[in-house]
């Protein structure tokens, strides 16, 4: 692809294995494109290999086999490793263990400091991305005290403070209750429609990938789905035969359909199902 | 047929006479019936994590009384860990908590605590260990090497093996995938089918609590704000969705079309349940 | 109920005593200590207790707060007390009964020993009370600064403590939910001689390691993707500068420590 931010060609990836065991291959021949400023969610069960796939992103896990290339940059290139990092940025699960100062503000500006960004640049970037995480009122509060989905905002807005141009999501809402994980799903989308940031959103909530641009679904190390949400979501029996789920939606409409209604199976949404069904019922 | 568990007029407040005092429960009052599988749905703040840990006496209330099978658990303070062994309460992200050297070890904590030993020890290890699907020859490993989801598992066998009459669980698929989240249900079902005894399952998925459980607890900010069969809580849908809650997507969609002027039952939650309606509509020939 | 241990607790504020600079907190906190291992009389101890006193006005953090920091402290006071009271060789006998024996030397090396403890922990409160601990590390990195060139690892010690300062609230929180669960599974801290106590610690102190070494990785990780490469080439986003009030503070710092020292020429 042209316009790629992430490129990997040929991934494989093992973790190392004990002694005297054969290393079970994580990752198994990936070739991925992610355009810039789109947003893509990758999703799998636990043990697709979607994690490991993200944390070759930025050079937290270098291939063993294959390259991944940031912004035309190899990740195995060790003196590249800052300008990797400051590209794309990562946010992980648990966000109690990625925010490293007491203060909400000092916190943020964690990476830009390491950066050697001039002061009066830290405090405009530091506003800058608590403001479009929503979370601009907290700027003295203690990390702490936050809720998870507050929080998770937090360690989003330490990463965009870095200006990357892409933002990778390892499970980042896996830990939070509904209302966190759609806090968090509005200042991710709003990152990317606001700022052009590309989002790389891993996740096993089926929902999560409604509004996304293309829906990469991992099994067993490979790219099993490549697609738009509508394309992914209506191939039911293989979703489900990768151990996932389909929205609740495409589940009435494939169940209508197999009864003999002419209905599309690619309504997401609550209302979209209905008009589906409701024009199919007054055929 | 009297009630297990009995809530009445519980107030729990944190901080009594400092800047921060704060209700967390106030003036709650509900039953749990013997054997049912009752379903408690709120947000983060409702109460429900205080709510919990009354019922097996971790927390004291400020006022009002827990009675478990008509008798006040706080009767006789100094008998409180028998309580515990009774109604047991298994935590968020509960593996967390394993420390033993063995799966089977830490299985049986809870089991000697209650002064179990020999035979019948053994007995409950295996079985609470069979009821969550943790295979034989998993007992003899460190509970450190299993997977997340397979933590899980033991963490729960570890409270199911004190065969408590009632069983709370805070979250128990919180930051599974889909297939584990429905593979450990399908064990809580098992055990609540076969067991017989009372299940109280705190969720913040209407999902899973529509398709689980047989009377549905909606907590908001310290009350109770609907009580009633997953039929009649989501049949007051407007109720849920203006306290924010969230209700499960094919109520969503049942209550789009009825906008639209089909004759859909409002108490519709389930896929299947909406399929037969849809089809029954159209047999019968009334479309509009 | 571990939630409750207020361990050097910042209150925010925006007093003179909050704008000092960090560093100049610290210093004076030092010319204290030394001031107060100086004093040889009852006047160099009042002029200290009312240095104490105007700033602890002038930070408007209650007296009552810093009262009750001594609280984990009570039993050293006491302790040290009772030991100078009765155990000060030489000097008038004030009271004796039987072996016990109170002198003037005694019961004046008890007034002043616990004196010199009290004012010592609550200055130091007032300094963590009007300190954010981030600015604290800040302000310690800053001033040892200098010990870099004998390759003391200068910022990595502040940056261990400023992590630990930011983590001990959630092991907190973490400790007091582990102990719910294991109590939820029967488990008993109360009872029982002092080795059974001990052992019933083991199903709280293993998960809260394991789970802090996790916590550790996850962390390290976490701080590589923000670019986190030591301290070389940081910068700030609150960055340290000595005012004029600092400069004040210093001075008056200065010579409240010069007096204290001079007035034991003129007391035996």
């Amino acid at each position: 692809m042209e316009d790629a931010i992430i490129e990997t060609k040929d991934l494989t990836f093992s973790y190392p294995a004990d002694e005297g065991e054969e290393p079970v291959p994580a990752l198994r021949g990936v070739d991925l494109a992610i355009e810039r400023g789109s947003f893509v969610v990758v999703l799998g069960h636990n043990g697709s290999g979607k994690s490991t796939l993200a944390k070759t992103f930025n050079g937290v896990l270098l291939p063993t086999g294959g390259h991944v290339y940031v912004d035309g940059m190899d990740t195995a290139d060790e003196d590249k490793l800052l300008a990797i990092r400051r590209t794309v940025g990562m946010v992980f699960q648990n966000p109690d263990n990625q925010i490293v100062a007491n203060v909400v503000e000092e916190d943020v500006a964690f990476a830009p400091e390491n950066l050697g960004v001039p002061t009066e640049e830290i405090r405009r970037r530091v506003d800058e991305a608590l403001r479009l995480v929503d979370m601009s009122a907290f700027v003295r509060h203690a990390p702490h005290l936050l809720s998870g989905g507050q929080k998770q905002r937090i360690a989003i807005a330490g990463v965009i403070a870095m200006e990357p141009a892409c933002i990778v999501l390892d499970e980042a809402t896996a830990m939070l209750d509904p209302v966190g994980r759609r806090e968090v799903l509005t200042a991710v989308h709003r990152l990317n429609r606001e700022r052009g940031t590309t989002v790389v959103l891993i996740t096993h909530h089926m929902n999560e990938a409604e509004d996304a641009d293309r829906v990469i679904v991992m099994d067993d190390g490979r790219v099993a789905m490549d697609g738009t949400p509508r394309e992914i979501f209506t191939r039911v029996e293989e979703l489900r035969a990768m151990g996932l789920t389909v929205p609740d939606t495409v589940d009435l409409l494939d169940r209508l359909r197999r009864d003999g209604w002419d209905v599309p199976l690619d309504a997401l949404t609550a209302e979209a199902c209905a008009d589906a069904v409701f024009a199919a019922a007054n055929k | 047929m009297e009630p297990i568990l009995q809530i009445q007029h519980l107030t729990h407040t944190y901080g009594v006479g400092t800047p921060f005092q704060r209700s967390a429960v106030e003036d709650m009052s509900f039953d749990v019936r013997d054997g049912e599988f009752l379903g408690v749905i709120g947000h983060t703040g409702s109460g429900k994590s205080t709510l919990i840990q009354h019922l097996n006496g971790l927390l004291r209330p400020t006022s009002g009384r827990v009675l478990l099978r008509g008798k006040d658990i706080w009767a006789e303070p100094k008998k409180i860990r028998d309580v515990r062994f009774q109604v047991g309460l298994v935590f968020q992200y509960p593996e967390y908590q394993l420390f033993e050297e063995t799966v089977y070890k830490d299985i049986a904590f809870g089991p000697t605590n209650q002064g179990l030993t020999g035979a019948e020890l053994d007995r409950r290890v295996r079985e609470a260990a069979r009821l969550v699907g943790v295979r034989d020859d998993q007992l003899d490993k460190s509970p450190f090497e299993l997977s997340g989801g397979q933590k899980r598992r033991v963490a729960l066998a570890g409270v199911m093996a004190m065969e408590p009459e009632v069983l709370v669980l805070d979250e128990p698929t919180a930051g599974l995938d889909p297939a584990g989240r429905e593979n450990l249900m399908a064990n809580i079902r098992d055990y609540h089918r076969n067991k017989k005894r009372t299940i109280i399952l705190v969720s913040h998925s209407m999902d899973e609590i529509a398709r689980n459980v047989d009377r549905i607890l909606v907590l908001k900010s310290g009350h109770v704000l609907l009580q009633g069969t997953p039929a009649e809580v989501f049949a007051r849908a407007e109720e849920l969705l203006s306290a924010g809650l969230d209700v499960p997507q094919v109520t969503r969609v049942a209550r789009a079309l009825r906008e639209r002027g089909l004759a859909i039952d409002p108490a519709v939650y389930t896929v299947e349940a909406l399929e037969r309606e849809l089809t029954a509509l159209r047999e019968g020939g009334a479309s509009c | 109920m571990l939630k409750d241990i207020t361990l050097g607790q910042y209150f925010p504020g925006d007093t003179l005593a909050h704008k000092l600079d960090p560093r100049t907190k610290i210093l004076l906190v030092v010319f204290y200590i030394v001031a107060l291992f100086c004093a040889k009389s009852l006047l160099a101890y009042g002029i200290l207790a009312l240095v104490l006193a105007v700033c602890v006005r002038i930070s408007k953090v209650g007296l009552k707060s810093l009262v009750r920091g001594l609280k984990p402290v009570v039993f050293i006071l006491i302790f040290t007390g009772v030991l100078n009271l009765f155990f000060t060789p030489g000097g008038h006998t004030l009271v004796q009964w039987g072996v016990v024996r109170i002198s003037a030397e005694g019961l004046r090396n008890a007034v002043f020993m616990v004196l010199r403890i009290m004012l010592l922990i609550m200055g130091t409160f007032l300094m963590t009370y009007t300190t954010s601990p981030i600015s604290l590390t800040d302000g310690l990195e800053r001033l040892l600064n200098g010990l870099k060139k004998l390759h003391v690892p200068v910022h990595e010690l502040a940056m261990i403590m400023s992590i630990a300062l930011r983590f001990i609230p959630t092991l907190i929180e973490e400790t007091d939910k582990i102990m719910s669960a294991q109590k939820a599974r029967g488990a008993d801290f109360e009872s029982g001689n002092v080795i059974q106590k001990a052992r019933a610690l083991i199903p709280i102190l293993v998960p809260l390691f394991v789970s802090a070494i996790r916590r550790a990785e996850e962390l390290a990780v976490a701080m590589e993707c923000r670019c986190y490469h030591g301290g070389e080439g940081r910068t700030k986003l609150h960055v340290l500068k000595y005012e004029g009030r600092d400069l004040i503070a210093l001075t008056l710092g200065v010579l409240i420590t010069a007096g204290i020292i001079a007035l034991r020429q003129f007391t035996v």
